[in-house]
C-alpha cells in the first residue's frame, strides 16, 4: 500500500500532459479547399499530421475514358481550375503525340503565351491566399484578385471563358487570338509587374512576414527529391530542376529565361521563389509576343473526328505547381483508354508530414499555404 | 451631499447613474460607427468599395448587422459547459465598459475622474481576459481553448509594457489621474518627451485589445475565431462590441495619455467645439493607425510575440522609467527625454531587425538565377 502511495505521488509530482488531437479541416479557412488534416497538438507544438484527401474527388481519369479525346480537354480543366491552360496543355500535348500531329508555329506561341499567363493569374492566387494565410487581413488576396482579374479577363476573351478555356485543341488552339491581342497582353504584362512589386513591398520586405516565413519548415534537397516534390516548391530547396528548360516542349529552347533557384527550402523560398519565377514568366511573355507571327492555328489536314493509333505516352509539362503528366494509352479508336494524370500537388504535398511535425500549429498553416496545393488536382 | 449634472444638483448615485447611461448609448452608437469606418477604411486599404447598399453610402450597415445577429439563434454546444459558456459574454464586456467611467472625453465630460485613473483602467482592462478563458473552455470545442490558452498568455505579457509605458507618462505629470495628465500636457504632448513610450504603449495597446499582428487569440486563419468560434447571435456580437468599445477606450487613454487629449497646444483659449473636435481628432487617429496596422502586417506566432513582449519591450519600457526617473531626480531638462527617447526608439528598432533571420537583402542576393547556357555546360 506504501508502495502504490509514493507511485501515485511520484507521478503528480510529474507533470503529466496529454497531446491535443485537433482535427483542420474539410471546413477550415486556410485548407484551401477541402483539405483535411489531423493534427496532435503538444501546446502549440504539432507532433503528428495525418493528411487526407479525396473529399473533392469526382473521377476525371476515369471520366476521360468515356470521352473522346476532344471533350477530354473540359476535365482536364477541372483538376487544375487555377491553372487549366496548363493542365490542357499536357493532356493535349499527350494527345498530339499519341496522334502524331504537327502544330503550326503560331499556335504554339499562343500556347506558350497563354500557359505563362496563367502562371502569372495562379501564382498571384498563391499569394494572396499565402498572405492572408500568414494572418494579413485581406489586403495580399484584394491585391492579388485585382492582378488575376486583369489576366482573367484577358483569357475571357481569348478563349470566352473565365476559368474553364477549353481553349487548347490536338493539333493547336481552337480559334484564333482576338486582333488586339498583343496590345491587351503588354497591358497586362505592365499592371502585373505592378502588382509583383506591390507584393514585393507588402509582404516580401515586412519584417513580421520574414520572421514567419524564414526558417519554418525547411526541407533538404534530397528528402525533397525522395518525396518527389516538383516546381517551386523544389526549386526552393535549391534542385535546378525545371522541365521547361530540361526538356523543352513548345519553344521554351528559343527564349531566353532563366531557372529560379531558392537555397535553405523553407517556407520563405518557396514563397520567394515564386516571385522571382513571376518576373521570368513576365520575360518569358514578352519574348513571345515578339515571335507570334500571322500563321494557321491548326493543321491543314485535321480529321473531323480525331483518332490515334494504339499505343501510350507519358507527356509532362511544367505547370505552375510543378511536373504536370499525362499518362495516356490508346488502343485505336477516338478515346483514351487510360488517362491518368501525375498531379503536381499530390506530389508535393507527400511532403506535408515531414514538413509540419515540429512546427507551431500557426506554421502548420503556413507551410501548407506554402505548398500552394489546388485541391481538385489533389483529389481530381 | 449631490452633484451638480448639466446645472442641476442630484444625488451622486444618480448622477453616476445618468452619466454611465449616457457614456454607454453613446459609447454603442460610436462602436457601431467605429465598425462601419474600419468597414471603409479597410476596403480603401483594399481598393474596394466597402458597404455601400445599406442606407446612404452604406451607412446603416452596422444597424442591419445589429438587427441580424439580434435575430440570430443563439446556439449552445450540446457538451459545453452552460454556465461558463453563457455568463462570459459579460465577463468580456463588462469589465470593458467599467473602463469608460475614468476617460475624460473633453473637459467636464466624464463619469468619475478617479485619482487613481490609470490603475484602475489597467486593473479593470485586463479582467475581460477572464472572460475569453471561460468562454474557450465553455465552449468545449478545441480551437477555443487553444485561443483562450493563448488569450490568457499574450495579456499578462502585454500588460506589463502596457503598465509601464502608462507610468513612465505619469511620472512625468505627476499624476494617475487623466485629466490631470491631459492638464500637464496643455503646452506639449508628453508622446514629445516620451516617443518610446508611446510606442510601447501602442504596441502593447494592439496585444492587450487582440488586434493584428497580435490577434493569434482569434488567428482567423489558423484558429477560426479562437474562443468565439462556438457564439452566435446576441453573444458573439456582445464580443464584438467590446472589441470595438476596448478600442475606443484605449484610444482615448492614450490619446489623453500621450497626444494631450482635448488640450490644444497653441494657447489656454479654446471653447467646448474645439475640445471636442480635438478629442475626437486624436482619438481617430489612434484607432486609424490600429486599422492601418491591421491591413498591412501578418500575424505574430506565439514565440515571437511572448519573446517581443519579454525580451524587447519589457526591457525597453524600464530604460523608459531609468531615463523619466535620472531626469526627474537631478532636474535635467525635458530636452535630454526627447533626445534619449529618439535614440532609444532608434535602437529598439535596431534590435527588432536584428531578430529578423535572414534580411531580405541577402536574401536577394541568394536566390540565384541560373541562365540556360550555365547550366547545359554544367
Amino acid at each position: 500500500m506504501v508502495e502504490v502511495l509514493s507511485q501515485t505521488s511520484d507521478q503528480s509530482a510529474e507533470f503529466e500532459t496529454q497531446d491535443l488531437l485537433l482535427n483542420v479541416g474539410p471546413q477550415h479557412p486556410s485548407t484551401h479547399g477541402v483539405f483535411r488534416m489531423v493534427m496532435t497538438v503538444d501546446g502549440e507544438v504539432v507532433r503528428d499530421v495525418i493528411p487526407y484527401i479525396g473529399y473533392l474527388h469526382r473521377g476525371a481519369e476515369k471520366l476521360c475514358e468515356t470521352m473522346d479525346f476532344r471533350q477530354g480537354i473540359g476535365f482536364m480543366d477541372r483538376t487544375e481550375y487555377l491553372a487549366a491552360f496548363n493542365a490542357e496543355l499536357s493532356y493535349v500535348m499527350a494527345v498530339e503525340a499519341l496522334a502524331d500531329l504537327e502544330v503550326p508555329e503560331r499556335a504554339q506561341w499562343i500556347r506558350m503565351i497563354l500557359c505563362e499567363l496563367n502562371r502569372l493569374s495562379s501564382h498571384f492566387m498563391f499569394l494572396g491566399a499565402f498572405g492572408v494565410d500568414t494572418g494579413v487581413f485581406g489586403t495580399p488576396f484584394i491585391y492579388a484578385w485585382r492582378e488575376r482579374e486583369a489576366l482573367i479577363d484577358l483569357f475571357e476573351e481569348v478563349s470566352g471563358d473565365r476559368m474553364m478555356y477549353a481553349y487548347f485543341r490536338p493539333g493547336g488552339v481552337a480559334w484564333d487570338v482576338p486582333v488586339n491581342f498583343v496590345d491587351r497582353v503588354r497591358e497586362v504584362l505592365i499592371s502585373a509587374t505592378q502588382g509583383i512589386n506591390d507584393f514585393d513591398s507588402l509582404l516580401s520586405e515586412n519584417e513580421i512576414f520574414l520572421a514567419r516565413t524564414q526558417g519554418v519548415g525547411s526541407i533538404s534537397a534530397t528528402r525533397a527529391i525522395a518525396l518527389g516534390m516538383s516546381g517551386p516548391s523544389l526549386r526552393a530547396s535549391g534542385v535546378d530542376m525545371d522541365i521547361r528548360r530540361d526538356e523543352p516542349y513548345l519553344k521554351y529552347d528559343q527564349i531566353d529565361w532563366d531557372v529560379i533557384t531558392g537555397e535553405h527550402g523553407d517556407v520563405f523560398d518557396r514563397y520567394y521563389c515564386r516571385v522571382l519565377e513571376m518576373r521570368e514568366s513576365i520575360k518569358i511573355v514578352k519574348q513571345c509576343l515578339e515571335h507570334l507571327a500571322p500563321g494557321p492555328i491548326l493543321p491543314e489536314k485535321l480529321p473531323r473526328m480525331l483518332r490515334t493509333p494504339p499505343g501510350e505516352v507519358y507527356l509532362r509539362t511544367e505547370a505552375p505547381r510543378g511536373e504536370y503528366g499525362v499518362y495516356m494509352v490508346s488502343k485505336g479508336g477516338n478515346r483514351p483508354y487510360r488517362c491518368k494524370v501525375r498531379s503536381s500537388c499530390l506530389s508535393n504535398l507527400q511532403a506535408l508530414q515531414e514538413l509540419t511535425i515540429g512546427e507551431y500549429v500557426a506554421d502548420a498553416i503556413v507551410i501548407l499555404g506554402s505548398i500552394d496545393i489546388v485541391l481538385s488536382e489533389v483529389d481530381r | 451631499m449631490s452633484v451638480e449634472l448639466f446645472g442641476a444638483s442630484l444625488n451622486p448615485w444618480v448622477d453616476a447613474a445618468i452619466r454611465l447611461q449616457l457614456v454607454v448609448g453613446f459609447m454603442t452608437v460610436v462602436v457601431m460607427g467605429l465598425i462601419y469606418a474600419e468597414r471603409k477604411i479597410l476596403a480603401r486599404f483594399h481598393q474596394r468599395v466597402g458597404p455601400q447598399k445599406t442606407g446612404p453610402r452604406g451607412l446603416l450597415q452596422s444597424v442591419a448587422d445589429a438587427v441580424k445577429l439580434v435575430g440570430k439563434e443563439d446556439l449552445r454546444p450540446a457538451a459545453a459547459d452552460p454556465w461558463t459558456f453563457e455568463l462570459a459574454p459579460y465577463f468580456v464586456f463588462i469589465p470593458i465598459f467599467l473602463g469608460f467611467v475614468i476617460v475624460p472625453w473633453v473637459q467636464g465630460w466624464n463619469v468619475r475622474l478617479l485619482e487613481l485613473g490609470i490603475l484602475y483602467f489597467v486593473a479593470i482592462s485586463s479582467v475581460s481576459i477572464v472572460g475569453w478563458v471561460m468562454a474557450g473552455w465553455g465552449s468545449d470545442n478545441r480551437y477555443a481553448i487553444i485561443g483562450a490558452l493563448r488569450a490568457a498568455a499574450q495579456g499578462i505579457s502585454y500588460e506589463l509594457p502596457l503598465v509601464l509605458a502608462l507610468l513612465s507618462a505619469a511620472m512625468l505629470a505627476g499624476s494617475l489621474q487623466l485629466d490631470k495628465i491631459v492638464e500637464f500636457q496643455s503646452a506639449v504632448p508628453l508622446i514629445v518627451w516620451q516617443p518610446l513610450g508611446f510606442f510601447i504603449f501602442f504596441v502593447a495597446a494592439l496585444a492587450e485589445l487582440n488586434r493584428t499582428p497580435f490577434d493569434i487569440p482569434v488567428g482567423e486563419s489558423e484558429i477560426v475565431g479562437g474562443p468565439f468560434v462556438e457564439y452566435s447571435g446576441i453573444r458573439w456580437s456582445m464580443f464584438f462590441l467590446a472589441e470595438y468599445a476596448g478600442m475606443l477606450i484605449m484610444a482615448f487613454v492614450g490619446s489623453s495619455v500621450f497626444l494631450g487629449g482635448y488640450s490644444w497646444p497653441f494657447g489656454e483659449d479654446f471653447g467646448l467645439p474645439l475640445q471636442v473636435l480635438l478629442a475626437a481628432g486624436k482619438g481617430g487617429l489612434f484607432i486609424f493607425l490600429i486599422f492601418w496596422v491591421r491591413a498591412s502586417v501578418p500575424r505574430l506566432r506565439i514565440d515571437q510575440l511572448m519573446g517581443y513582449s519579454w525580451k524587447i519591450l519589457l526591457p525597453f519600457s524600464f530604460l523608459q522609467i531609468l531615463i523619466n526617473g535620472f531626469v526627474l531626480v537631478y532636474g535635467l531638462p525635458h530636452i535630454i527625454l526627447l533626445i534619449t527617447g529618439v535614440l532609444s526608439l532608434g535602437l529598439l528598432f535596431w534590435v527588432t531587425e536584428g531578430i529578423v533571420q535572414r534580411p531580405l537583402k541577402s536574401r536577394r542576393r541568394r536566390a540565384r538565377p541560373i541562365a540556360i547556357q550555365e547550366a547545359e555546360v554544367s
